[in-house]
């Protein structure tokens, strides 16, 4: 798994290039579109009411379209102008900003009625200066802290992102208790390699009653999130490096049909000997 | 694309700008007009968010007068197409937000604020 966020910050990974080609792939797209209706699921909001919503590192509003789809209100901040130049040329309907979301929100208490971010936390574990604000702890807390008293009580935030070892976790876990809101880690499809999906789900107050950490989906992936064409380059690894096909019929190929009859009653199946699949001998 | 609906939520976030760090004040704004859909359940649900008189305050600032001083009891069709237009339909393209408490000047290019703060600012 390639990790951008060990290259470069992420103002300077998203550079224009960067920045188009992030948001012209369609498996990006198809991608951010499946975890964005995901954290809408689980945020959980009551289907008729219209909210207003943050989207914590938008980008070039991939998820914001699908939330404007939904009938949402949203904002939406990012640190890449290069990504929101992208959003402006998209024609977006939120309202944008270019913000360090490690510095703090500066939005009024109960602004928002749920928050999202596909993919963002991650780029937070990163230090980029020596300055004591610019180290992970203090960052994730300032933007755990000003988010919380952002958001409208009950309510809540869904962060998906791609964790590289239990200590991040573990770390962001607890700068968001300390930040005062309740819940924890949901993950999605955990056996599956590829579609494992993490998301942190955080409540801001519990409404009287606890509330439920939602049950992660499990089982397989259905077929369809695949990469298109990568059966094909399967059976296409499989051939000879020199470029000739296996031949198909050798004798493993022989004894496993035979067995096979044989399991399946069929009479007169010739028994196996060292002649088997062996090649005649050419005779003039 | 500032509009007045995140306008009216945004204070200053810079190190130790904890009081009267609300409304931003604008200054040399370009203003667009965009149609947006007419939402009444949302706009009554936000209601209660607003603050009115900063609302008023800086809608007058970009020369819109359609808001009454006094947020209305009763809430008609004809306030809240106003209010739509207000929160929904003005974009702010270009210009500057400051705080009122520690003059931090926030531009805004292409309808997007730079929130970005220099270390020495960040709490």
């Amino acid at each position: 798994m390639s990790r951008p966020e060990l290259q470069a910050p992420p103002e300077i990974y998203y550079g224009d290039i960067e920045a188009t080609k992030y948001t012209k792939n369609t498996r990006n797209q198809q991608i951010q579109a499946d975890m964005t209706y995901r954290a809408l699921e689980l945020l959980n909001i009551p289907p008729e009411e219209p909210a207003f919503l943050l989207d914590i590192g938008c980008g070039s509003g991939l998820s914001g379209e699908i939330l404007t789809e939904e009938g949402y209100i949203w904002a939406g901040a990012d640190i890449a102008p290069s990504m929101l130049e992208v959003a402006l040329e998209r024609e977006v309907e939120g309202d944008l900003f270019l913000q360090d979301i490690g510095q703090g929100f500066g939005f009024r208490p109960g602004s928002f009625d749920g928050a999202i971010s596909i993919s963002v936390l991650q780029w937070l574990l990163n230090a980029e200066t020596s300055h004591p604000t610019s180290s992970p702890p203090h960052r994730l807390n300032r933007f755990f802290t000003t988010l919380h008293s952002a958001l409208k009580n009950p309510s809540r935030a869904i962060f998906q992102f791609y964790p590289s070892s239990d200590d991040q976790i573990q770390l962001i876990t607890s700068c968001a208790q300390k930040a005062g809101f309740g819940g924890g880690l949901v993950v999605d499809y955990p056996n599956s390699k590829k579609a494992k999906k993490v998301f942190l789900c955080l409540f801001v107050g519990g409404g009287g009653g606890q509330q439920q950490i939602p049950k992660g989906l499990e089982g397989e992936d259905t077929e369809d999130s695949k990469v298109r064409f990568e059966r094909r380059r399967e059976r296409e690894r499989t051939r000879d490096r020199s470029g000739k096909r296996k031949s198909v019929k050798d004798r493993d190929w022989i004894l496993r049909k035979k067995e096979l009859y044989r399991k399946r009653g069929k009479d007169d199946v010739p028994n196996d000997s060292k002649y088997t699949g062996r090649r005649r001998k050419p005779n003039f | 694309m500032v509009r007045l609906i995140t306008h009216n939520l945004l204070a200053c976030h810079a190190k130790g700008c904890n009081a009267n760090n609300f409304p931003l004040q604008f200054k040399d704004v370009e203003i667009e007009i965009r149609e947006a859909e007419f939402n009444p359940d949302f706009l009554r649900g936000f209601l209660p968010k607003i603050e009115w008189k900063a609302l008023v305050d800086s809608a007058r600032q970009i020369g819109d007068t359609s808001l009454p001083a006094e947020q209305p009891e009763m809430v008609d069709d004809d306030f809240l197409k106003s209010l739509h237009h207000v929160l929904l339909e003005l974009h702010i393209e270009e210009g500057s937000m400051t705080c009122p408490n520690c003059s931090h000047v926030y531009p805004i290019s292409n309808g997007i604020p730079n929130m970005l703060l220099a270390e020495h600012e960040i709490a």
